[in-house]
């Protein structure tokens, strides 16, 4: 029964065609239940199609399509694949997609274009299950190009404000970069190997190059540009903070749980490329490692709530490439699914408290909420709990796993602890922050709640994943990644005591500074120097500025100076060449005899000239 | 002879719409409409008949016409002609909805012009005489200079002008060249013919064979066209009126990627793949330089122009990459553009003939009140940015994936077109449709029955191409086998 899994990318597909045909015409509550029903039933019909697929114990099921093209010797089919790893991410984009899809029913419903908003998510979720059920790298690279249009289309989605507008362009253009490198990736897989289909590449790559060779290596590196694009990892990481300006429910969906994340579900797909010898593995853990120290200490200035979790988001999807780029692959996809539903909780949470304060996201004119928005209250300090890996909540199983690991690794091992463990505690720090600037302390806004069942309803599932989701890890992922699972034992020894303990340091110097005060960092804030590093950290480190000064300034304002196109002057001045010896030759025609008869004179006296000085 | 009678046909229809005026106004619009609906449906109809086992052709004929010297009338349909030819009448149908209510003054001259461009680009995909195959590229070209003169906007003239002067002075050197080839050939032979298939096999010298071939070629890189010739086409798209545009974007320019596969690459082999380099260099600067160029304009009418430029570049890399995933790409990336830049040029011409300019500073924020008109706007952006499942995605990438196993560094300068694309896209949305509402734009009419009608038929066509785009192989196929050059 496994034959509908089609329908798992198809019945998104057709809730999108529905609202788009419909022009907004449909009331209000058809559009919520086709929007959220859509999704909902693409999770049922995978939960139902996995059950299947495990239960047969092939740990995979293909389903073929139909050939999208064939040109000679190239012929990549629709045919959809699925496995442990793009079960785990069905489940995560249908499972947490539906209760986003769901909550979004109540946050969007005073919005204007409330069928265009779930018309583009419905179309983002078929787009992203394209994208992890595609069995080859060009279905991938639809449903990659799919979700990074949806995501414009969402960030800009109040498209009057020209700020939403930039933002979405940043996006969809920064992106695009990592997807040039991404295609011309594929471009030089299939000239080598003459396939665009993974399973078949993966085979080709380990029987051709066993011991490594520069154009794995090429490969493998223009696939992780790719990555680094969608998962906003430095160098192309700019674009995810101003994404932020889109509605809360798309930053929860798109920019937290699922599409940042395809870069991670990229590498992972391609493992046995990435494994074979040579430095791939070795930049993806660096990429990781600089983006996840980067974000950390960015968050810790941010004053936006969605931009605080904006970096943070990064700063975790550094910890996913680390893992892979060590060989923890269980370990990254564990922290995928664990950070979806955590991150979701706290995007979605943060939407309610920003909503019951009608727009307002500054956390320093929050306060004093805890009370007040209970629900929210409730599910940010456990989605906090969970993001700062507190032992018991789902993120702590699967960052500590990721640590271990990293500590593990032979040539880097103590760098990649020392830095992760570092913006661990940076990030229990920033968290801390977030939670006592904004639900403790005086009331600074009254807040306005309203929310119903069907946003408080998401946030208690997610508050229960959040918690319990890595017992769920356990289960579904330990049997069949490809590296037998996230490490079940916990040593006593010195780093794993550490590992543990240092987000207990961080929650404890954050109550002490923005709790009860009693570390006061507000004159060091205020020095001169402290105000710089402030505002360097505040700057994301400065990316931005320096992309602005050698890319975009310059781009601009050499097209204002060519608008008319230089080349053009090649043929006006043919042209004006042309008109300037018109005039030239005009005057000699004036039209008067003396002037004619002098001319004729001068003429034949330089003939006579001529003919004497040539005799 | 079915060739001939579908131009023959679009010939008459023009007398017919041009007379018809003096019994009703609007009578001339019918009849043309009738007429590429008719020539839509024919068309159709030869692709359903499939393939005349005895000519190997979907339709042939031959006519006596100069035999002395050795002219005929010789017309043949195969696959790649055969889509063109659908892309022709099927846009005839769209312009001429596109330019409904547009035209009111000499409505039946307007519609003659159009009839005979629509025909003389019928002929010229279907001329297997170098002879008529230059007599149709010039019915093409006086048309279409009327179209801009009489009917363009304020620079009208100038752009008419720059228009005839480019594809005139590049046509001569192809007529120079015709004749070369044919007096070459007749001085080894003995026989006197322009017949193209005769002439296939003609013997040459290295050099005299680089000359002639780049008399072809400079011909259809103006037509087509690439850098550093393509500077006519900004001003005649621009100026020309909405059906003149779609025409030109849609068809007319891809006469001259027709001729390079058709005529240039086969005709002088050798010479084409020695040239390669630089017709694939000058495509990635087309597609680099276009880009930028389209980002820089203000003008929604001239970005779009520029746009084309970039597009067109994809089909000279993959024309020049020699193998058969770039020639596929080229062909796909033609049938694709026609839709989506036509649509595009006619959402320029809805918002001219709605806001009296195309000057971008005085649209923004149009969507809230036309949200179709922005709606269709975005989506053959998206389509034009090269979004994978539409059908400019299906040429882009078959062009580069070809043309990756030959130049690499080519390639990847080409690969980085879509990154601007992606700018230049996503700024005309921008400034035309999002963003603050312009306060000088009080209302807006948006799109009725009529304008989505026809968009849906663009749209249905880019999806199937993008989804599915087998059939345009399938077809193309063939064409590519007999060409004869290894692919």
């Amino acid at each position: 029964m496994s034959e509908v899994l089609w329908l798992v990318p198809t019945i998104p597909l057709l809730g999108s065609i529905i609202l788009l045909c419909t022009e907004g015409r449909l009331p209000k509550l058809a559009v919520a239940v086709v929007g959220s029903g859509s999704v909902g039933l693409a999770a049922i019909c995978a939960l139902f199609v996995g059950m299947n697929v495990i239960g047969t114990g092939d740990w995979y099921y293909a389903e073929t399509l139909w050939t999208w093209m064939a040109v000679g010797d190239f012929n990549p089919s629709i045919t959809l694949y699925l496995d442990g790893l793009s079960l785990v991410m069905t489940g995560v984009i249908t499972g947490v997609g539906f209760l986003i899809h769901l909550y979004a029913t109540g946050y969007m419903w005073e919005e204007e274009g409330y069928s265009r908003f779930f018309a583009y998510m419905n179309l983002f979720v078929f787009a992203m299950l394209m994208l992890v059920l595609g069995d080859n790298l060009l279905t991938l690279f639809l449903g990659w190009e799919g979700v990074g249009l949806c995501s414009y289309l969402l960030i800009g989605f109040f498209h009057s404000d020209p700020e939403n507008g930039y933002a979405a362009r940043k996006a969809f253009v920064v992106t695009r970069v990592g997807d040039t490198l991404m295609a011309l990736g594929l471009f030089l897989l299939f000239r080598e190997l003459g396939t665009l289909e993974i399973q078949a590449a993966l085979d080709g790559a380990t029987t051709a190059w066993p011991d490594g060779s520069g154009i794995n290596t090429a490969i493998c590196l223009l696939l992780l540009g790719g990555a680094v694009g969608k998962s906003a990892q430095v160098p192309l990481q700019t674009w995810l903070p101003d994404a932020m300006a889109g509605p809360t429910p798309v930053s929860a969906l798109i920019h937290a749980a699922t599409m940042v994340t395809a870069g991670v579900y990229l590498i992972a797909r391609m493992q046995d490329m990435f494994m074979l010898p040579g430095p791939a593995m070795h930049w993806v853990a660096f990429v990781g490692l600089v983006t996840l120290f980067i974000s950390a200490f960015t968050a810790l200035v941010q004053t936006d709530i969605k931009r605080i979790l904006a970096f943070s988001t990064m700063s975790q999807i550094g910890y996913m490439f680390l893992a892979l780029g060590v060989g923890a692959w269980s370990a990254g996809i564990f922290h995928l699914m664990t950070h979806a539903f955590f991150k979701a909780l706290l995007f979605l949470a943060s939407g309610s408290v920003i909503l019951a304060l009608h727009h307002e996201q500054d956390i320093f004119k929050m306060g004093g909420l805890w009370n007040k928005l209970k629900i929210p209250f409730a599910s940010m300090l456990i989605g906090s709990l969970a993001l700062a890996a507190l032992p018991g909540t789902s993120g702590f199983f699967s960052k500590d796993a990721i640590l271990l690991t990293a500590y593990q690794e032979t040539s880097y091992g103590l760098l990649f602890w020392v830095g992760a463990a570092s913006a661990a505690f940076m990030t229990s720090l920033y968290t801390t922050r977030m939670i006592l600037i904004t639900f403790f302390g005086e009331v600074k806004t009254e807040p306005h709640d309203h929310s119903k069942i069907n946003m408080w309803g998401p946030l208690l599932v997610l508050c229960a994943l959040s918690i319990g989701g890595g017992w769920l890890g356990f289960m579904v992922l330990a049997s069949y990644m490809g590296d037998g699972g996230v490490p079940l034992e916990f040593h006593a020894d010195a780093i794993a005591l550490l590992t543990v303990g240092v987000p207990m340091i961080g929650i404890l110097l954050g109550y002490l500074i923005w709790g009860n005060q009693a570390i006061p960092v507000d004159k060091l804030a205020a020095s001169s120097v402290g105000q710089r590093v402030q505002r360097f950290f505040h700057g994301g480190w400065g990316f931005d500025w320096i992309y602005d000064r050698v890319i975009v300034n310059p781009f601009v304002r050499l097209a204002q100076v060519n608008k008319s196109d230089f080349v053009d002057l090649m043929f006006t001045s043919i042209a004006s060449l042309t008109a300037g010896i018109h005039r030239i030759v005009k005057r000699t025609q004036t039209g008067e005899l003396r002037w004619y008869a002098t001319n004729m004179v001068v003429g034949l006296l330089l003939v006579v000239l001529i003919v004497i000085v040539q005799a | 002879m079915t060739a001939l009678y579908l131009v023959l046909f679009l010939l008459g229809a023009g007398l017919v719409a041009c007379l018809s005026e003096r019994l009703h106004a609007n009578a001339p619009r019918w009849i043309s409409l009738l007429a590429f609906v008719v020539a839509t449906i024919w068309t159709a109809g030869i692709w359903l008949g499939g393939i005349d086992p005895s000519t190997g052709f979907y339709a042939a004929g031959e006519l006596s016409w100069i035999p002395a010297l050795g002219i005929n009338v010789i017309l043949k349909v195969d696959g790649l002609s055969l889509m063109l030819i659908g892309l022709t009448t099927l846009l005839g149908v769209i312009a001429v909805v596109s330019s409904w209510s547009e035209i009111n003054e000499n409505r039946g001259f307007f519609q003659f012009n159009i009839l005979w461009v629509m025909s003389g680009v019928v002929g010229v995909f279907c001329a297997y005489d170098l002879f008529l195959f230059f007599f149709f590229w010039e019915v093409m070209l006086i048309p279409m200079y009327f179209l801009i003169a009489i009917w363009g906007h304020e620079d009208r003239s100038y752009a008419a002008m720059k228009f005839f002067l480019f594809t005139q002075v590049s046509g001569l050197l192809m007529l120079v060249a015709i004749i070369a080839l044919v007096w070459l050939n007749y001085t080894n032979t003995g026989v006197l013919t322009f017949s193209y298939e005769e002439l296939l096999n003609v013997e040459l010298s290295d050099t005299v064979a680089s000359l002639l071939m780049l008399g072809f070629f400079i011909a259809f890189i103006t037509k087509l066209p690439s850098v550093p010739v393509h500077t006519w086409l900004p001003d005649a798209h621009t100026q020309a009126p909405t059906a003149g545009s779609v025409i030109l974007a849609g068809i007319l320019l891809k006469t001259g990627g027709y001729g390079l596969i058709r005529f240039t690459v086969p005709l002088f082999e050798e010479a084409s793949r020695d040239f390669a380099f630089v017709a694939m260099l000058l495509g990635v600067i087309s597609i680099l330089y276009g880009g930028y160029m389209a980002y820089s304009q203000s003008d929604f009418k001239r970005l779009v122009a520029y746009s084309s430029i970039a597009h067109m570049g994809f089909i000279l890399v993959g024309v020049y990459a020699f193998n058969e995933l770039g020639m596929q790409g080229a062909i796909v990336t033609m049938i694709a553009h026609g839709f989506s830049t036509a649509a595009l040029f006619m959402m320029a011409g809805s918002l001219q003939e709605r806001l009296h300019t195309r000057e971008m500073s005085q649209m923004g924020g149009l969507w809230i009140k036309a949200p179709r008109m922005g709606a269709m706007t975005m989506f053959f952006v998206i389509a034009s940015v090269g979004m994978p499942g539409l059908g400019n995605f299906i040429g882009e990438f078959l062009v580069l994936i070809g043309a990756f196993k030959v130049n690499v560094p080519l390639t990847v300068l080409a690969t980085i077109g879509i990154v601007v694309a992606a700018v230049y896209g996503l700024s005309l949305m921008q400034r035309s449709f999002q963003g603050t509402p312009n306060p000088q734009v009080a209302t807006m009419q948006d799109f009725g029955f009529r304008e989505m009608s026809v968009y849906a038929i663009m749209i249905i066509a880019l999806v199937w191409i993008g989804v599915y785009p087998q059939p345009v192989l399938d077809l193309a196929q063939p064409t590519l086998d007999a060409l004869g050059i290894a692919l």
